[in-house]
């Protein structure tokens, strides 16, 4: 083999192990590397209460209710098979509503409340003019 | 491609197709922005926000192909020791370090009404993040290895090895749970109406070709440069 030939096949072989390197961090960091729990994981792994995280998914249907003060808001946060209830006392961000995604940071309380501190509203990948989303309304409900 | 690696041939057509390059990329730009400005309907969530896509998706495009572009002419230098592969990888770092940044400022700005955040530690930001630090320790590495050419080869290791980035900022939406939203276009299609889609056709083709005149104009710098020096250096001798 001359010497030309070997460096292009430990070139594919680098390039090959790089890339595999690079899904394999990808797989390996997938626990660690989520930016947020769904409300599945909370129910499946006890968190501890206090332990501050972030809890992630969609905003339940009907299920925002808002306090007299204008500022406490109660919603619930979902996923395809849980559900946590969800208190925070604050300004919503602009796109935090029904049946869209959301991420709430703070800790999960005695009562089995999740106590958030900050939201963030999760925008997903569709991007439309207003009035075609109007006609798409009936099935608006998007993955978080 | 190996026709290609001959400096002078490579120059002659370079210097031919950079105009054209140029233009073109400017004009479809123009015409992308005047589009993604005036034409393109708000969203029906983000409102005017949205119109941030317009040069937001080009420069994370253009910041993950210039490594891309980065690790494959590294590659070929080092695998057939053209040097003008070692030319062409040196020529994409900056304009791709600046495309990253300006493909991180701009995702903040629009994560700040979107989100409610400037920024978070999410998976990608993050690995977004760290390909901007590979981009400036690239070109620091270049920098401190000017004058000696032997060390090329140690700076073309780095533009492979930066590869390993490429698939985690690709992953990062899809394998991870984020806070940013998994890619609108793929090979299934597009999630982005085409009324909003349209301009962005524009601006990324127009960015691409722009890139592509900025990458020649700075390799036929780069080019220059060592010839002036080489000539310099025999001058000095006589």
């Amino acid at each position: 083999m001359k010497p030309k030939q070997q460096r292009l096949l430990l070139g594919v072989v680098a390039v090959a192990a790089l890339v595999g390197a690079g899904f394999i961090a990808l797989s390996a960091l997938e626990s660690k590397a989520a930016y947020f729990y769904t409300p599945s994981d909370i129910r499946q792994n006890a968190v501890a209460v206090g332990k501050p995280i972030r809890l992630g998914g969609m905003v339940a249907d009907q299920s925002i209710k808002r306090g007299m003060d204008g500022v406490t808001v109660r919603f619930i946060v979902a996923d395809e098979n849980s559900q946590i209830p969800v208190f925070f006392k604050g300004i919503t961000p602009d796109l935090f509503k029904e049946k869209s995604g959301v991420i709430a940071e703070g800790s999960m309380a005695r009562s089995g409340e999740f106590i958030a501190t900050n939201l963030l509203a999760k925008h997903d990948e569709k991007y439309m003019p207003p009035e075609l989303s109007k006609g798409l309304s009936t099935q608006g409900a998007s993955k978080p | 491609m190996h026709r290609f690696a001959n400096p002078a041939r490579f120059l002659k057509i370079a210097t031919a197709l950079t105009p054209w390059l140029m233009w073109t990329g400017i004009a479809l730009l123009v015409g992308g922005c005047y589009g993604g400005l005036f034409l393109s309907p708000p969203d029906y969530l983000q409102g005017e926000t949205v119109r941030i896509l317009y040069i937001h998706v080009p420069a994370a495009w253009l910041g993950m192909a210039g490594w891309g572009g980065i690790g494959s002419a590294s590659l070929m230098y080092l695998i057939w020791r053209h040097p003008l592969a070692a030319v062409a990888a040196k020529a994409i770092a900056a304009p791709g370090a600046i495309f990253t940044a300006i493909c991180l400022v701009t995702g903040s700005i629009w994560g700040r009404p979107t989100w409610g955040t400037w920024w978070e530690w999410d998976g990608r930001m993050t690995s977004m993040l760290v390909m901007l630090l590979l981009y400036m320790g690239y070109l620091a590495f270049a920098g401190a290895l000017r004058e000696k050419s032997d060390n090329d080869r140690a700076l073309a290791i780095f533009g492979v090895i930066g590869i390993v980035n490429l698939p985690i900022i690709h992953g990062s939406v899809t394998w991870w749970k984020s806070l940013h939203q998994p890619p609108s276009l793929g090979m299934k299609g597009s999630a982005i109406a085409s009324e909003i889609l349209w301009p962005l056709g524009l601006t990324m083709s127009g960015f691409t070709l722009l890139f592509a005149a900025i990458i020649l104009i700075r390799m036929r710098t780069i080019l220059a440069m060592t010839r002036t020096e080489a000539r310099l250096l025999r001058m000095a001798l006589d």
